[in-house]
């Protein structure tokens, strides 16, 4: 119990200078650089970025997917890049689950969903009786909006809300304490999108789920996010609460996506001036960038002079 | 816009035969496109959208058929249209797609040059270096940099973006007079969605084009289109300008659609969403098909469909809503003002 109490204000998940490698040893291609965060616990964390950037990668790093090159993650303070116990391995599968970006393409189409939702559970070689794990799919199920009855079709009866829903489904069964959303809604329709948004809230605070939300669409972030990391080519720029970051976007990049974003409104949209990102504003030759703390949470990508303007910018 | 349209669809219905049962994907759907505008038809899935878009280009798929209305093309009457070599006149040359998404859209094994110069010839009758320079003309008319190069290049190795503008380029290439692009920006990023729309609404100036969105998402179309038609259950339930369907907008559907929007949303509450599921295509629909999800649907939504009433000669709407004798509704709070106030994104 005594480490419990050590790990209660620490955050749940760090990650520190991280970096992920892909392609041969000789010539490295460096997808993640330098990549330093930390997630709390009941929060949740939006990672935005563009298509390329790592945001993905990160998440997968996370979830010891894709071997980390370098740097660490730690969960509860314990370092789990790298070799882990069999036991570890076990409890970190359970405990660390993902929501995948497209339900078309993730769920497998020749599986009742009753066996796609308690797959897990049978890898993990709970002992559970046939009804136990009946009993537990039946609730997973209700709990996501579903019907029980649900359990014996397939995947291709559903819509493609319902079938995010089995895809939430099958990471609730185990009982996670942190879940990783790839773009849980970018392959939604607008409809449907808020629904799955409403209930991914819903769970967290009924549960006190931490989430680490991906996805390019900074406007959905907003929403569900308390902490927003803005990424590119597989380098943070900023990071911030979600308030600071819209009320006081500093990088360019931040800019570019912000002014991306497609707003409901023809006459303001009209007049709307596209923020277009282009990397070689910086002026990083000799002055090398730094990640930079310029009020308590708001990190910034810059050097010496970006971030004295960015100082001003902020008034302090 | 007082002229003769240059596409139109009158009371146009289309079923699918699915394992003996029929489904009516098209119920009655009337639409005139005029020259030179720029439409968009926004709905969820299933809602018939690109059903509707593809009949007027004779892609309907093999297990369906249009049951009853017209569908014409200036003065050509599309249903006479039989043979595939007819149909090939109009489509591609007259009437062009740009599809959803650039993965799909493309052939790995060819060239992207060779995939443009192909329609070109087929539409154009060029042969040869004509053919060849049209085809890196449109390539440099899509703001793809360096475009002889390019040309010889193969889709892998383009970026999504790109890899859409490119497809843009074999759409506009055989100069057709329409463009109906099908959730042109759906498979993409913000930053990248952004600017394709720009670069079709350019390509429209240019070119006089006559462009036809279809999306999901009302958001996105603000920017991009002179007149929004609003699609639900193979029918359109709304249709007016751009501005009379975001600052008044009349049906249910529409205020439901425009409340869901992510962007309007209020941080900390829940965001509004639709409840339910679009009907069944395979039954029949009775009064208004959106009635079943409108928590405020009066009765006479469940027993007789609505017709169309008049808000203003551009604005039209199909709900029981408009009727004199309709008790008043309001739209939801948090889109009334969206004219007075715009859309701030900053966070309270």
């Amino acid at each position: 119990m005594s480490s419990e109490a050590n790990t209660i204000d620490r955050p749940l998940v760090e990650v520190d200078d991280l970096r992920v490698d892909f392609g041969s040893h000789r010539h490295p291609f460096h997808a993640v650089r330098g990549v330093s965060f930390h997630i709390n616990k009941g929060e949740t964390f939006g990672l935005v970025g563009e298509s390329g950037s790592g945001k993905t990668t990160i998440g997968r790093a996370i979830i010891r997917v894709n071997p980390v090159a370098g740097g660490e993650v730690r969960y509860k303070g314990k370092r789990i890049s790298g070799k882990l116990s069999a036991q570890e391995d076990k409890e970190l599968t359970r405990k660390i689950q993902m929501i995948f970006q497209d339900p078309m393409a993730s769920l497998n189409e020749r599986a009742k969903v009753d066996y796609i939702v308690s797959e897990g559970l049978l890898n993990l070689g709970h002992s559970h009786t046939k009804e136990q794990r009946e009993e537990k799919v039946a609730k997973a199920l209700e709990d996501v909006g579903l019907l029980p009855e649900f359990a014996s079709r397939f995947p291709h009866e559903f819509s493609g809300g319902q079938r995010q829903r089995i895809g939430i489904a099958r990471a609730l069964i185990m009982e996670p304490e942190f879940i990783i959303a790839d773009e849980p809604i970018s392959a939604l329709d607008v409809s449907i999108r808020a629904q799955v948004l409403n209930l991914m809230s819903k769970l967290q605070k009924e549960r006190g789920l931490t989430y680490l939300f991906i996805a390019h669409d900074l406007s959905v972030v907003r929403f569900i996010s308390d902490r927003i990391g803005v990424i590119y080519k597989g380098q943070l720029m900023e990071l911030a609460e979600s308030e600071q970051l819209f009320a006081n976007p500093l990088h360019p990049y931040t800019n570019a996506l912000l002014s991306a974003i497609p707003m409901p409104d023809p006459v303001r949209e009209r007049d709307k001036k596209l923020v277009v990102y282009d990397p070689s504003c910086h002026d990083y030759e000799k002055d090398k960038p730094q990640w930079t703390e310029l009020e308590p949470g708001h990190f910034v990508l810059g050097n010496a002079r970006e971030v004295d303007g960015y100082r001003k910018k902020l008034g302090l | 816009m007082d002229e003769k349209p240059i596409l139109s669809a009158k009371d146009l219905e289309l079923k699918f035969t699915l394992r003996g049962k029929v489904m009516t994907a098209l119920r009655g759907i009337s639409l005139d496109v005029y020259k030179g505008e720029s439409l968009a038809i926004v709905g969820e899935s299933g809602s018939g959208k690109s059903v509707f878009t593809k009949a007027f280009m004779g892609l309907t798929d093999a297990n369906g058929a249009i049951t009853g209305g017209e569908l014409w093309y200036k003065d050509q009457d599309l249903l006479a249209l039989k043979t595939e070599a007819q149909w090939r006149k109009i489509r591609g040359k007259e009437i062009a797609m740009v599809m959803q998404d650039p993965m799909t859209s493309l052939n790995p094994l060819k060239t992207v040059g060779w995939q443009i110069q192909e329609a070109v010839e087929l539409h154009q009758g060029l042969k040869g270096r004509a053919a060849h320079a049209a085809a890196v003309e449109a390539l440099r008319d899509v703001g793809i940099d360096d475009p002889e190069r390019r040309f010889r290049q193969y889709p892998h190795e383009f970026s999504g973006g790109m890899r859409q503008r490119v497809v843009i380029a074999t759409a506009i290439a055989c100069k057709p007079q329409v463009l109906i692009c099908d959730e042109p920006t759906t498979a993409l990023d913000v930053t990248i969605q952004a600017q394709i729309l720009g670069l079709i609404k350019d390509l429209q100036k240019k070119y006089k084009l006559t462009t036809i969105y279809i999306t999901h998402d009302l958001g996105v179309v603000a920017n991009v289109a002179d007149r929004i038609a609003v699609m639900y259950a193979g029918d359109i339930v709304e249709i007016g300008k751009c501005e009379e369907v975001f600052y008044d907008p009349k049906h249910p559907y529409t205020w439901a659609l425009l409340s869901s929007l992510p962007q309007l949303g209020v941080k900390g509450e829940p965001l509004y969403a639709i409840e339910g599921t679009p009907p069944n295509l395979f039954m029949e629909i009775r009064g208004d098909a959106f009635a079943p999800r409108n928590p405020k649907a009066l009765n006479i939504d469940f027993v007789e469909r609505p017709p169309f009433f008049e808000v203003s000669p551009t604005h039209k709407a199909r709900t029981w809503l408009l009727d004199p004798r309709a008790p008043k509704v309001e739209a939801p709070e948090r889109i009334r003002h969206l004219k007075e106030e715009g859309v701030s994104l900053r966070v309270q």
